[in-house]
């Protein structure tokens, strides 16, 4: 019998490949950046699942997962103002047609 | 392998894994942009019960304040500002099927480590206490923790937080010609 954080981080593990998923196979810039906050979301249950059910639990994986939210929202707004930029100039937000600096 | 006991805290955290992924499976084959945003909502709350469900109480509710409030509206902004009412249509070629092989690849992988990991260390604690060790309130644990631990990290990444928004001003505003 498998202890009760396995099921915690069976779920995070379907969420992040999800979003994996998500992430290789949209073309849609929006939801690409959705996909990568689900691999975050993923991400942060682990964090907090091992501070609660490790083997040695503590606050630490909490004050973590806010810090990995921090950064996710840094991340959604540089990301969305990239989108903005490139809708205005270009007319589309199809991460096919972000070529611009393709080499 | 024993039946599994059916106590509250697990049918309640069955009933939000069923929320969180079948939110996540609706959004990616949902037919417009604007329905993959709101699903996108259902899934920051079903993971703010996980947390809740671990005793994360300031966590959960910080994910319900950024995710489901900033970020889903943030993206609902950015959808409307661009193209909204658009079909996303994504063809099914041989890049989407790398695409679902390398994430099915990556959680048969995930769970093979799951079922080879020993977890006998795990079994003789794992009947948790029911006192968390932070005691029953975790926002005074955070706020501990954050304000004297972690006092310099939280003062480095809240730089991080105002430099991303002012490139993000810079980024989005009009040029000059």
């Amino acid at each position: 019998m498998e202890p009760t954080i396995v099921r915690y981080l069976l779920l995070a593990a379907v969420l992040f490949c999800i979003g994996l998923f998500g992430v290789l196979w949209k073309r849609n810039i929006i939801i690409v950046l959705v996909s990568i906050e689900l691999m975050l979301n993923a991400v942060n249950i682990n964090l907090v699942a091992f501070s609660r059910l490790g083997l040695a639990p503590n606050i630490n994986g909490q004050v973590f997962a806010l810090f990995a939210m921090v950064i996710a929202a840094c991340e959604v707004a540089v990301g969305l103002a990239v989108l903005i930029a490139l809708y205005r100039n270009r007319n589309t937000s199809d991460v096919k047609d972000m070529n611009l600096n393709k080499w | 392998m024993a039946l599994p006991v059916f106590t509250g805290q697990m049918i309640a955290f069955i009933l939000i894994s069923l929320l969180v992924i079948g939110s996540a499976v609706a959004m990616l084959f949902a037919r417009k942009v604007i329905y993959m945003a709101l699903l996108i909502g259902g899934v920051f709350i079903g993971v703010a019960g996980i947390y809740i469900l671990l005793d994360a109480d300031f966590v959960g509710f910080a994910q319900v304040l950024i995710y489901a409030g900033a970020i889903t509206i943030l993206m609902l902004f950015a959808i409307m500002l661009t193209n909204h009412g658009s079909q996303e249509q994504t063809p099914v070629n041989t890049h989407s099927v790398m695409a679902g092989l390398a994430a099915g690849g990556l959680l048969a992988l995930l769970y093979w480590g799951f079922n080879s990991v020993d977890w006998t260390n795990w079994q003789q604690i794992s009947p948790k206490d029911p006192v968390p060790p932070w005691g029953d309130s975790s926002v005074k644990a955070v706020g501990d923790a954050v304000y004297n631990v972690y006092a310099i990290p939280f003062e480095l990444v809240s730089v991080v937080l105002i430099v991303a928004l002012v490139g993000a001003i810079i980024l989005a505003r009009k040029g000059e010609e």
